[in-house]
């Protein structure tokens, strides 16, 4: 049997469908314990297609500070811009971007032990949600705008704004109340 | 449409890496008059390459993409070989096709596209391999001009199959011994150029790309012709030079050494009457613009 996806109001963490509630309490603490806590934009939001995508770019700005601000010395947030989707071969440079078909270099190159996608196309995320799951011991969450990502150890749905602003409230409150994992995982993530 | 509809959300500007900022920039995506004296002075739409040192088909690339009358409404589809291994590097978009497939599926783009959009000029334009386009794709390629399918189909020209090692392609010269075909060509270059105007192509054009200014004039030339009246077709050669065994610096000259008058890449044209007309059309519209943005400046002067 597969994963369902989470029905409005709801969110999965593992497979399991929970309360969206629950999920935003989840989330902020995998950011607060992880080493390198990372937000990867994609194209829906990088470029400013329309008013919308700009102020989620905004508010996913918003929640990268408030990582900054709530994480102990030697955790380092960052945020990995996925430009578009082209393969870029022969040539990638991991650190600054992260791209679609392989983004376990840019997982392995940073060292990055939790992640959170928003503003990517649903298949996009899910090859890449693959990719990372199936190569690193990264955590991986998806901010999906659609139904949610079966493919992300947990996964909101209909992402918002105010879904964004959320996640940052949570992280907030809930700073300095998990421990972090100072070293980081098995495949350098 | 132009630049304004490719800008950088504000406030996750400063993390996107430096090719994106300068493509919004300095790229000449809008830009009327766009064309090869552009480079140098504005961001290339491509970012770099994945060619060989010196292979002429980068040059090619360069000139292509700097000569696009409309590149922010134009979907590029390839095939596999060695210009595949360029386009993810390409800020046009762009669709890579199964080898020899690249006519077919221009086709349902380009149709798409214009239900799609009705109100929108969008052009498509092919650009493959001779292995592709002559060999392995050419009922693709027939058919699509056999339809009158708008679009532009662009050959590289190298005469073999260089990706997979040099092996004899339609378009190799009778005789010619290749790492892969060591027996010899045993019959004459296919001639593609006469084909595609006998199939129903409005402009064919074979030339090498040693000039820049003809490869802006070809190609603004066939994507027009393409998006009013019909297929149009550019052969251009694109030297393997490794496969004939030049060095990096020997691309241009064999070019031009094959493009004097009594050899095989002379400059030859067909344009059709309708083409013909439409381009006349053209030409007398840029002299009015040019006539009134002279009187413009002699007033203000
Ligand atoms: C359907 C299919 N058949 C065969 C191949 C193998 N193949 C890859 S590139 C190539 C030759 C490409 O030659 P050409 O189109 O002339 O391009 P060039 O590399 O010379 O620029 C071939 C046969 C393939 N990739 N797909
Ligand atoms: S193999 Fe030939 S055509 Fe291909 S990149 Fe090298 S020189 Fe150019
Ligand atoms: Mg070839």
């Amino acid at each position: 049997m597969g994963i369902c996806l989470p029905n409005p109001g709801e969110a999965h963490i593992n497979g399991v469908i929970v309360p969206e509630e629950k999920a935003y309490e989840e989330a902020a603490k995998q950011f607060l314990m992880a080493k390198v806590p990372t937000l990867f934009p994609g194209p829906l939001v990088l470029w400013a297609w329309n008013e919308k995508a700009a102020k989620k770019a905004t508010a996913i700005r918003h929640l990268y500070n408030t990582l900054k601000e709530c994480v102990q010395p030697g955790q380092t947030p960052m945020l990995i811009p996925m430009p578009d989707y082209r393969p870029k071969y022969p040539k990638i440079n991991p650190e600054v971007e992260i791209n679609p078909n392989h983004p376990n270099l840019t997982i392995w190159h940073n060292k990055i032990d939790c992640c959170m996608f928003i503003g990517v196309h649903c298949h996009q995320a899910n090859l890449s949600l693959k990719i990372i799951r199936g190569g690193t011991s990264c955590y991986t969450i998806a901010m999906c705008a659609q139904a949610g990502h079966e493919d992300a150890m947990l996964s909101f749905r209909d992402a918002s704004v105010e879904k964004i602003m959320k996640l940052a409230d949570a992280v907030k409150r809930l700073k300095g109340s998990v421990k972090p994992r100072l070293t980081s995982a098995k495949h350098g993530a | 449409m132009s630049k304004e509809r490719i800008k950088i959300s504000e406030d996750l500007y400063d993390i996107m890496p430096s090719d994106y900022q300068d493509l919004v920039k300095s790229a000449t995506y809008g830009k009327e008059d766009r064309g090869w004296k552009d480079i140098g002075n504005s961001k290339e739409l491509i970012e770099q390459h994945s060619l060989c040192a010196g292979c002429p088909e980068s040059m090619a690339f360069r000139y292509i993409l700097a000569s696009l009358p409309n590149p922010e409404d134009t979907v590029m589809v390839g095939s596999t070989g060695c210009t595949s291994l360029v386009f993810p590097m390409v800020a046009v978009h762009n669709i890579h096709s199964l080898f020899g497939n690249q006519n077919a599926i221009a086709t349902g783009l380009k149709r798409a596209l214009s239900v799609r959009f009705p109100g929108r000029t969008k052009d498509v334009v092919v650009l493959a391999g001779d292995g592709a386009t002559v060999d392995i794709g050419l009922d693709m390629t027939l058919q699509a001009w056999f339809r009158q399918e708008k679009f532009t189909t662009i050959c590289f020209d190298n005469e073999l199959y260089a990706n997979t090692g040099g092996q004899e392609s339609g378009l190799m010269q009778k005789g010619f011994v290749a790492k892969m075909a060591p027996v010899g060509k045993l019959f004459d270059k296919v001639r593609l150029p006469e084909i595609a105007r006998e199939s129903g192509c409005h402009y064919v054009i074979q030339c090498t790309v040693s000039k820049p200014s003809l490869i802006e004039k070809v190609v603004r030339n066939a994507v027009m012709i393409a998006r009013e009246i019909g297929p149009t077709y550019l052969q251009l050669y694109t030297p393997c030079i490794l496969e004939i065994g030049k060095n990096s610096m020997e691309g241009l000259q064999e070019m031009r050494d094959s493009e004097k008058p009594t050899e095989r890449f002379a400059y030859r044209e067909y344009i059709s009457e309708p083409a013909k007309q439409l381009l006349a059309e053209v030409s007398a519209k840029d002299k009015e613009k040019k006539a009134a943005a002279k009187q413009l400046a002699s007033q203000g002067a």
